[in-house]
């Protein structure tokens, strides 16, 4: 009786230790319990296993090919692929997987009581100093001082005084034109219906005022100002290939396609299609641009070939404060 | 025993006493509606740019120096280029997976800003933008603009010729900022275009550190912002309100399905820069100041720029012999600050014309608020023809119609489409809303009579 007493004793004790080591079902849960899915956790397995065999494949793709022969394509669908499989797979953990709980809770608001908090400690603060205004101006006077200085050293990126460089050219009085190869171009080698593009004679050719785009148009057809007469000997005759409007080189030569519409050839930037007319030393006839292209003075010597006679009408490249300006065409 | 959930979390709690932030943030509330779903793509285009970016310094030279490109490109070989386009050309063509990580980096950038800007239209339509949520719309639109500039510089960096036009261009649009213009665009510069060998080293800093991170803590200001006030949401239920937020928590619901779409915006990045080419850099060749070819494209984003330089008449605005305004500043700077003003006044300028000063949680279905949305369409048409109108060539080219008739037809078409749309797309937001109204009668009409009868049954 007693020894079964004394059974029943442990068995109760050891069923409550069992009820102590497993405190956590007691506890309240803050996520819900959801139902398994073994179909879901099938589907995340297979979406594991395919980024492996995408990410084999990128790593195979990688080593096998060598860098002129390697397949663009087969390296993204791998790596495109791998990474499709990898998020198909959160799609599932998401969607399927993990416990889905709509919650609500209030929107934050506003807190009008810390804001008088801030607003009074921030008046409070200053109850020693007297002459406020005085030291919020100094105060500011100082740290503009300070900032201007800090703020000094960035006027060593450019000439931001001399705006002198906008206004330098590399052409002059009887500087030959050559091509891009530095060989001299021959007036007699420039045919009409197509333009060339020149430079002056051993200048730096991506200088913004080095580039001509040269025509030769019909002498009779042009209907140039009168002090620009001798500017075109033989109907040949230059500008500046950069744009008056925003600096994009004049590469097109538009030859009258539909002439009761477009009687003349004319000269065309890509950019924005400002259009310009040769034939009256490079005024606009369509387009954006607010200015004519600069022309340049051309003159042929004793061996044919083409030389400036000059510099060009006006500053070259797109308009600023002073483009309009006389040209003063200094050197470097 | 370790634990391998209990000990880090204990071990972190002890060191930064963070478990009562941790746990806030696992629970935070994330309304659920798929158009939330485009600032996040926004937001992992990001994280792909960053990381495909950072792959392509390590083989770029930002540099303009002349050097003789010899490789297995052969259109190109032996040709004088720069060491900046021969380094890209060469990450085309002679660094394993490079041309991926560099198509991929491009397409990533134009669907940034395409998610970027289609993210914003929800905004606007919805009215998210609405007290208490002025400031995030502040920094979206900052970080919209601040992207266009970075992209901007990112191919201009190339040196191939598209990207030498628009940086022609983009000395032009600089140059004609009224009376600085010249000597801010030659300090940038540092000399006339195409400029000191030292502007590149100042594009690529620009390009690669100082504007994504801006990007990076404007990004995150504005996520701190979002988090700090919670989504809007949709009255999609009686337990939607103003003052109540209903949504998934961050843990466990929404974290695998942003990881989700974390891993497919990414993917569909690769597989566009696996198999769609984009910019074909050696196919351009490289450029000289003396160089342009016809049908240039910048990438899209740039594409009302373009529109607006080109639709300008032609004339500069003089004082004297000054230039005040030359003609790129219309189209290339006050175009864009407009747009840019519009947007960031727009929230304060309808509560002045509404008189709403309330704080809005809720978001308006379009239809709800017809002026609006008119406005909206309106504003967004105008931007919108603009951005055709600088494929004029394009469409020259397709479709044969002239583009002096183009040029004529939009002229006039961009004033007048957007006005017609406004009264349109108000009657049309009156009308849905009429009728939504008139069915919500119904219902409570019908829910009225039912329960009459329900009460007569009762009754007997």
């Amino acid at each position: 009786m007693r020894a079964l007493r004394w059974l029943l004793a442990v068995l109760t004790l050891g069923r409550l230790a069992r009820r102590r080591a497993q405190p956590e079902s007691e506890k309240e849960r803050i996520v819900p319990k959801g139902t398994p899915e073994r179909g879901a956790e099938n589907l995340v397995l297979l979406f594991f296993m395919l980024t492996m065999i995408f990410a084999a494949g990128f790593l195979f793709v990688y080593a096998y090919f060598n860098a002129s022969s390697m397949p663009n394509e087969l390296l993204g669908i791998c790596i495109g692929g791998a990474m499709a499989c990898l998020g198909g797979a959160f799609l599932v953990i998401g969607k399927r997987l993990v416990v889905t709980e709509e919650l609500d809770e209030d929107y934050p608001g506003e807190n009008p009581e810390e804001q008088e908090e801030v607003v009074q400690i921030i008046h409070e603060s200053g109850s020693r100093i007297t002459r406020k205004r005085l030291l919020i101006g100094a105060g500011t006077a100082a740290a503009g001082a300070l900032g201007a200085a800090s703020l000094a050293p960035a006027v060593s990126l450019g000439p931001i005084w001399d705006t002198g460089a906008l206004d330098r050219s590399p052409w002059r009085r009887g500087r030959r034109v050559v091509d891009e190869t530095e060989a001299p171009i021959r007036a007699a080698d420039v045919l009409e219906f197509t333009f060339y593009t020149g430079f002056p004679e051993g200048a730096p050719k991506e200088d913004i005022a080095s580039s001509l785009v040269i025509i030769r148009v019909n002498p009779a057809k042009l209907k140039l100002p009168p002090v620009r007469a001798a500017w075109a000997p033989h109907g040949i005759l230059a500008f500046s290939k950069i744009c008056t409007h925003a600096g994009c080189a004049i590469g097109l030569y538009r030859k009258p396609t539909f002439t009761p519409v477009e009687p003349n050839d004319a000269l065309v930037c890509p950019c924005h299609y400002s259009t310009f007319d040769p034939y009256t030393g490079g005024t606009v006839i369509y387009g954006p641009a607010g200015r004519p292209l600069p022309q340049l003075p051309l003159e042929i010597d004793s061996d044919g070939n083409l030389r400036a006679a000059g510099n060009f009408s006006a500053r070259v490249g797109p308009g600023w404060w002073n483009v309009r300006s006389k040209p003063t065409f200094g050197t470097d | 025993m370790i634990d391998p959930v209990r000990d880090p979390v204990r071990f972190i709690d002890e060191r930064t006493s963070a478990a009562p932030l941790i746990k806030k943030a696992m629970r935070y509330l994330f309304p659920d509606h798929w158009s939330f779903l485009l600032g996040e793509v926004v937001l992992y285009s990001f994280i792909v740019l960053i990381a495909t970016g950072i792959y392509l310094t390590l083989f770029f030279v930002p540099s303009t120096a002349h050097t003789i490109y010899h490789g297995p490109y052969k259109p190109l070989d032996g040709q004088t280029v720069s060491d900046a386009y021969k380094s890209a050309v060469n990450l085309s063509f002679s660094v394993k997976a490079g041309l991926l990580m560099r198509q991929t980096h491009h397409w990533a950038a134009d669907v940034f800003i395409a998610a970027m800007a289609m993210h914003l239209m929800r905004v606007f339509f919805t009215g998210a933008f609405r007290k208490p949520r002025e400031l995030i719309w502040l920094i979206g639109l900052l970080l919209l603009f601040t992207s266009l500039l970075e992209g901007y510089l990112g191919y201009s960096l190339v040196d191939d010729l598209l990207s030498g036009m628009g940086l022609a261009i983009g000395y032009g649009v600089g140059l004609s900022i009224p009376v600085i213009g010249g000597p801010m665009t030659l300090a940038i510069f540092g000399a006339p275009f195409p400029g000191k060998p030292e502007f590149w080293s100042r594009m690529f800093i620009t390009h690669v550190l100082l504007i994504p991170l801006l990007l990076a803590v404007l990004i995150g200001l504005h996520l701190s912002l979002v988090a700090a006030r919670h989504h809007t949401q949709f009255k999609e239920s009686a337990r939607h309100t103003e003052r109540r937020v209903v949504g998934l928590p961050t843990f466990p619901a929404q974290t695998p399905r942003s990881i989700a779409l974390l891993l497919f915006t990414a993917a569909v990045l690769f597989l566009l820069g696996g198999l769609i080419q984009i910019n074909p850099i050696w196919q351009w060749g490289p450029f000289e100041p003396w160089l342009a070819t016809n049908g240039a494209q910048p990438d899209w984003y740039l594409g009302w720029l373009i529109g607006a330089l080109r639709l300008m008449p032609s004339f500069d605005v003089t004082v004297g012999h000054f230039t005040l305004v030359p003609n790129p500043f219309w189209g290339g700077v006050l175009f864009p600050l407009f747009v840019l003003a519009v947007l960031a006044a727009f929230p304060w300028v309808e509560r002045r014309l509404t008189g709403d000063r309330r704080v809005h949680n809720l978001a308006d279905r379009p239809r709800n608020a017809p002026n609006r949305t008119a406005f909206g369409v309106a504003f967004l048409s105008w931007v919108f023809l603009i951005f055709v109108f600088g494929a004029a060539d394009r469409i020259f080219v397709l479709w044969g119609l002239s583009y002096d008739t183009q040029l004529f037809m939009f002229r006039i078409g961009i004033w007048v489409v957007p006005l017609v749309l406004f009264f349109v797309v108000r009657r049309v937001c009156r009308e849905l809303r009429a009728a939504d109204l008139l069915e919500e009668d119904q219902e409570r009409a019908e829910r009225a009579v039912a329960q009459r009868e329900g009460a007569v049954r009762a009754g007997t």
